[in-house]
């Protein structure tokens, strides 16, 4: 790999051009019918750079980026599946791409009907009554999902209801979501096998509580087989359940959250339907809920009415209002809608399996030389506990970085906070058995440097342009600009 | 193997405690510096500030994760750390110099629900 670590402003050259613009051969001037107050006076700073040097500067840093496309991402919790190409061809489409946000309802049905089919989509595949399609991605849908919580108890007159029961292994969103919407966390203990203690939970149920936020299966890729009475325990105590939709992919077509019992949910259309994320976004994060709060749904609202038209509606008064502009990230529901569409009902069933089997057979395959905290059949991820042999004081972060050097994008490492060395591997279900078997072998030969020659490994990565960043310097004096950058040089 | 110190308390939440009077200087542990590797930022409350036993009162940021800091003890913050502002990472170096707080204890008794040293050396083992 060439290295290449040029912004394009340092190419710049006075005067160089990739273009030539014929002579203005109009008579009018646009410039003389600007007001002079809005004119700038001085030039904008652009690059000057040839049509060559953009080119080459652009391929050069495609070339430093890791993506699914490029190889195996297991990224537990983040769910990298493969997004297939079609998405993208359906999401060009002039007919869509081409839309104003501000045209009639009239002239964008088409629009309007692919945005209904996906709320209509969503509501069947999670079992719940209705879905907004606004909030642009999933920490956008887990506040907006907790403002209809609140909003909820608000509309009734029980004010009391301000906490949110969080377990000790969920995402860190959840917490941060809650804190943002104004609710206060309470955490509950999860037990050895990482599901909630339901004992733990029992005595947090009082009339202050709001609800409980759930991922199920959760973090540690296992189911909560208990959810049927966590949900009857927290609804007879006045509470509403979240389901954090972040590990959806392994329930798709098998169990639908609002069976289970929850009456809110966001699902991350970038991560469970296929579109891209983890720099190649944006995301899309929709939530549903159950018959009972669809009216504080957030507007507007894409309804159908009696004659089969589509209809924006606004806020009816009931709604919490806004939470994004318009009608949300359009482009990505229409790559989402298009996969549901690719695969149909019956193919959608195998996604879940298919996630499941892929973790289960690294899982097992790796138990030997990685430590596995907690055993048994887990669903679409697992956690290992770093290596088994502690003896040699290499840790996840060298396993994570030796892993780079053999081409794979490293697991989620450091979450949940339950393991001290966890080491969080989702495979999802479009990879290969050969992929996964490489994976696998990989991951033996780390292990096996890790006894015979730890310090390399500690070293590791040693192929990579980067290897070891100063992360506290980096943490401590960030530099945010190139304009930070040149001070920082000529200082 | 952390270090842990004779003659302070601890909570199950790796804080220590040097009781001098009716005055609690808080800290982390060593255990806990470790297990959050190099800290960056400690975020501290004001003086005058009142601390409930059990809740937090701050955090630390480490480039491994941020961790709330929870006060064993009750009471009003008398002083804060203010070298840390400037550098966080001394707490790396030596976790129990480099206290954080100093609380004035509105129920001195609560430190009595604190473990002691070999109960918390016990607790880091099992975790």
């Amino acid at each position: 790999m060439k290295y290449y670590d040029k912004l394009i402003f340092e190419l710049s050259r006075p005067g160089r051009r990739g273009y030539e613009l014929p002579a203005n051969g109009y008579a009018a001037d646009a410039l003389a019918s600007i007001p002079g107050n809005l004119l700038r006076e001085e030039k904008p700073e652009l690059p000057e750079v040839s049509e060559l040097d953009v080119v080459r500067h652009y391929t050069n840093l495609s070339n430093k980026n890791f993506g699914v496309d490029t190889g195996f991402y297991p990224l537990g919790s983040c769910t990298m599946k493969y997004n297939p190409k079609i998405n993208e061809e359906v999401a060009a489409m002039p007919e869509f791409a081409g839309l104003h946000p501000l045209q009639s309802e009239e002239t964008a049905q088409g629009a309007l009907e692919l945005y209904y089919n996906l709320q209509q989509a969503l509501s069947n595949i999670a079992g719940l009554a209705e879905f907004t399609l606004n909030p642009y991605a999933g920490a956008h849908g887990e506040l907006t999902g907790l403002m209809v919580m609140r909003q909820y108890h608000i509309s009734r007159g029980d004010t009391k209801r301000t906490k949110v029961i969080v377990p000790n292994s969920a995402h860190g969103t959840n917490p941060a979501s809650a804190m943002v919407a104004g609710l206060e966390v309470v955490e509950v203990k999860s037990k050895p096998n990482g599901s909630i203690d339901v004992e733990d939970l029992k005595p947090l149920l009082d009339d202050t509580i709001a609800g409980i936020m759930m991922t199920n299966p959760n973090t540690l890729g296992m189911f909560e087989t208990e959810i049927v009475e966590i949900a009857k325990l927290v609804h007879d105590a006045g509470g509403l359940l979240y389901y954090d939709g972040a590990n959806l992919n392994p329930m798709l077509g098998k169990v639908r959250p609002g069976d289970m019992g929850f009456d809110i949910m966001h699902i991350n259309l970038h991560k469970t339907f296929s579109t891209p994320h983890g720099g190649g976004g944006p995301g899309s994060g929709p939530v549903g809920v159950a018959a009972h709060l669809v009216d504080l749904l957030p507007a507007p609202r894409v309804r159908k009415d009696a004659d089969g038209k589509f209809h924006v509606e606004g806020n009816d008064g009931k709604s919490l209002g806004s939470v994004s502009s318009f009608l949300g990230n359009f482009g990505v529901m229409m790559k989402a809608y298009a996969y549901i569409l690719s695969l149909g009902k019956e193919n959608l069933k195998n996604v879940g399996p298919m996630a499941t089997l892929n973790a289960n057979y690294i899982k097992e395959s790796l138990k030997d030389d990685y430590l596995l905290p907690i055993e048994g059949a887990c669903k679409h991820e697992f956690v290992f506990d770093g290596l088994k042999d502690k003896s040699t004081g290499v840790t996840t972060l060298n396993v994570a970085k030796r892993l780079l050097d053999y081409g794979f994008h490293a697991p989620t490492i450091y979450f949940p906070l339950l393991f001290h060395e966890s080491m969080m591997i989702e495979p999802t279900e479009t990879e290969s058995l050969e992929t996964l078997d490489e994976f696998i072998e990989v991951m033996h030969k780390v292990a096996k440097e890790a006894r015979e020659n730890p310090d390399m490994v500690k070293n590791a990565p040693l192929t990579t342009l980067i290897s070891h960043p100063d992360e506290t310097t980096a943490a401590k004096k960030p530099i945010l600009s190139y304009r930070q950058l040149k001070a920082d040089q000529n200082a | 193997m952390s270090k842990v110190i004779e003659g302070l308390r601890y909570a199950e939440s790796h804080e220590w405690v040097k009781v001098e009077g009716d005055i609690a200087v808080i800290g982390i542990s060593d255990y806990a510096q470790h297990a959050l590797g190099n800290i960056v930022y400690v975020d501290m409350p004001e003086v005058g500030d009142e601390v409930a036993a059990g809740e937090d009162f701050g955090a630390v940021e480490s480039v491994k994760a941020a961790s709330d800091l929870l006060s064993p003890v009750s009471g009003e913050v008398v002083e804060i750390n203010e070298e840390l502002e400037d550098a966080p990472e001394a707490i790396n170096a030596d976790a129990y110099e480099n206290w954080i707080i100093k609380v004035k204890m509105s129920d001195p008794s609560e430190v009595e629900g604190l473990l002691d040293a070999a109960a918390y050396e016990k607790l880091c083992e099992n975790e």
